[in-house]
């Protein structure tokens, strides 16, 4: 129960998940210290939102073990749930109520006092005053991932998950998450986000760990994650590898999965 | 957490009734075609039909129309659940420390609300017809009972369908056989003037029982045996489909 000694926000050994024959997650490994960014990286189907959802209790895995500020995430469900909120993949909001209702479900859900000042003071935050009162089905896609991602936060939750936030948003609304991202680190809040957009990755991880056929194969800073390469050699030109160089390096070749 | 239990699912029944409030054609979509089948069968049907009882047709048809109108109106609970699993909202709901049941519970007290509304309409309309209840107070008490029961059988029902369909379609036709069931029972016209087979089917099949209770105590007649047969099925459905559901919930949400 005492979280102030948790060391990490996040502490995964040896999850495993298989759908029948299909191992998804071969035994992971991961951590995440308080107050990071953490980009989990991979390509479709290399097992994040499986991943995901062990973490925020929606799956059970199937051995191993997984840490939420220090409470089990299989034994310990509920008080996870009150530590963590998680945006999933699609925007899970009500397309029926108005962005303000919609906050103000949420804060009542969390059992806050004052819901309806909490409500207005996220859709301040995220630029949805004007649009508060109409019908969530009316939002733009980076309008609903702004309020999806707003009732989230509803409450202040120690620690995010972002599933493939970004996805299917166009460029403009793209940047605006990066933003509320950012803006979430800097006030103390753990923030765990699967990408397969790896500048995505480059522009907010504090670390990034790359999972791959259901393991995680690197974890690192980028300027670790760099120099698992050669230095670049150069005649003519000197080029340094971007993050998209070092991930296919990395998972590309099958001999290369066991550095 | 039994108070928290409480609170979520005032909060969440909240948010489904608003849903209602928002497209009251499902009410209306509802108490639509009971009523038309109510026109049918009064004006253009009823004269052919004999009863052998002595009051007005509209008097012995009304409690089949109200259970085809409860019939009609869980199809929508299937379909809002449905669309709560698809949206991705249900998901949300399940990672906040919210109590699991509550979820269910909301769409199971709007569905209740929302089907005595519409069953409101319907009688009122009867009520223009020409139909008169002679019921006691006590009767009335017993004619809520025996619709609340059968809403809420008929809804976790409706839950188990909105929570296995794979799709829109699926999630709703399920109602289908439920509506039709009526036609093969006592509600319409008098068992007696079917076909022997298709007869024993429906005295034994459980509208006919619900039906005959009802018509009873509108009547304000002694229920007899009926009412103990309505209960049993009543209460066995109840109990199954409650069960089924929340097992079909719990392997959802592991």
């Amino acid at each position: 129960m005492n979280t102030e000694s948790a060391p990490t926000a996040i502490s995964v050994r040896g999850l495993k998940k298989s759908y029948k024959d299909l191992q998804v997650l071969r035994g992971v490994d991961l951590e995440v210290n308080p107050g990071e960014i953490l980009a989990l990286l991979g390509s479709n189907g290399a097992g994040k939102t499986t991943l995901v959802r062990i973490l925020s209790t929606l799956l059970a895995a199937d051995a191993g073990s997984a840490l939420v500020a220090g409470f089990d995430t299989a034994t310990q469900a509920h008080r996870v749930r009150e530590t963590i909120s998680l945006t999933g993949q699609f925007t899970a909001i009500d397309p029926v109520l108005s962005g303000r209702e919609n906050l103000v479900l949420m804060a009542q859900l969390r059992h806050l006092k004052n819901a309806s000042q909490h409500a207005e003071e996220l859709l301040e935050r995220f630029a949805l005053s004007d649009a508060g009162d109409r019908k969530a089905a009316t939002y733009s896609g980076g309008m609903s991932r702004r309020l999806d991602i707003a009732m989230s936060l509803i409450g202040n939750p120690r620690i995010i998950f972002l599933d493939e936030p970004t996805t299917g948003l166009d460029p403009q609304a793209r940047l605006e998450v990066w933003d509320t991202v950012r803006r979430l680190a800097a006030d103390g809040t753990t923030v765990l986000l699967t990408t397969q957009y790896l500048d995505e990755a480059e522009q907010l991880a504090d670390r990034i760990a790359i999972l791959h056929r259901g393991t995680i194969i690197q974890n690192g800073t980028l300027d670790q994650l760099k120099d698992l390469l050669p230095p670049a050699h150069v005649e003519y030109v000197k080029k340094q590898p971007s993050l998209e160089e070092v991930f296919l390096a990395l998972v590309g070749a099958p001999d290369q999965e066991q550095p | 957490m039994t108070t928290h239990a409480l609170h979520d699912t005032g909060v969440l029944t909240g948010r489904s009734l608003r849903h209602i409030l928002r497209s009251p054609d499902t009410i209306i979509t509802t108490a639509i075609t009971p009523i038309a089948m109510m026109l049918l069968f009064v004006y253009v049907l009823g004269g052919a039909i004999n009863t052998g009882t002595d009051g007005s047709y509209i008097n012995y048809l009304l409690p089949g129309i109200l259970l085809i109108t409860i019939a009609s109106g869980i199809a929508y609970t299937a379909y809002r659940l449905f669309l709560d699993l698809q949206g991705g909202i249900f998901e949300r709901f399940q990672s906040m420390p919210i109590s699991r049941s509550s979820v269910l519970w909301a769409h199971v007290f709007t569905s209740l609300l929302a089907n005595l509304v519409s069953i409101a309409i319907v009688i009122g309309v009867g009520l223009l017809m020409g139909f008169r209840a002679q019921a006691s107070i006590g009767g009335w008490l017993a004619i809520v009972g025996i619709l609340v029961l059968f809403v809420l059988a008929l809804t976790w029902l409706a839950v188990i369908a909105g929570l296995s369909a794979k799709t829109v379609d699926g999630a709703s036709a399920f109602s289908y056989p439920l509506i039709f069931a009526p036609f093969i029972s006592s509600a319409f016209v008098p068992t007696a003037s079917m076909p022997s087979p298709v007869a024993w089917f429906a005295e034994h099949q459980p509208v006919t029982s619900i039906v005959d209770t009802l018509r009873a105590l509108f009547s304000g007649q002694p229920v007899g045996q009926e009412i103990w047969v309505a209960l049993a099925w009543l209460l066995g459905i109840l109990v199954i489909a409650y069960s089924l559901a929340n097992l079909i919930y719990r392997r959802k949400i592991s």
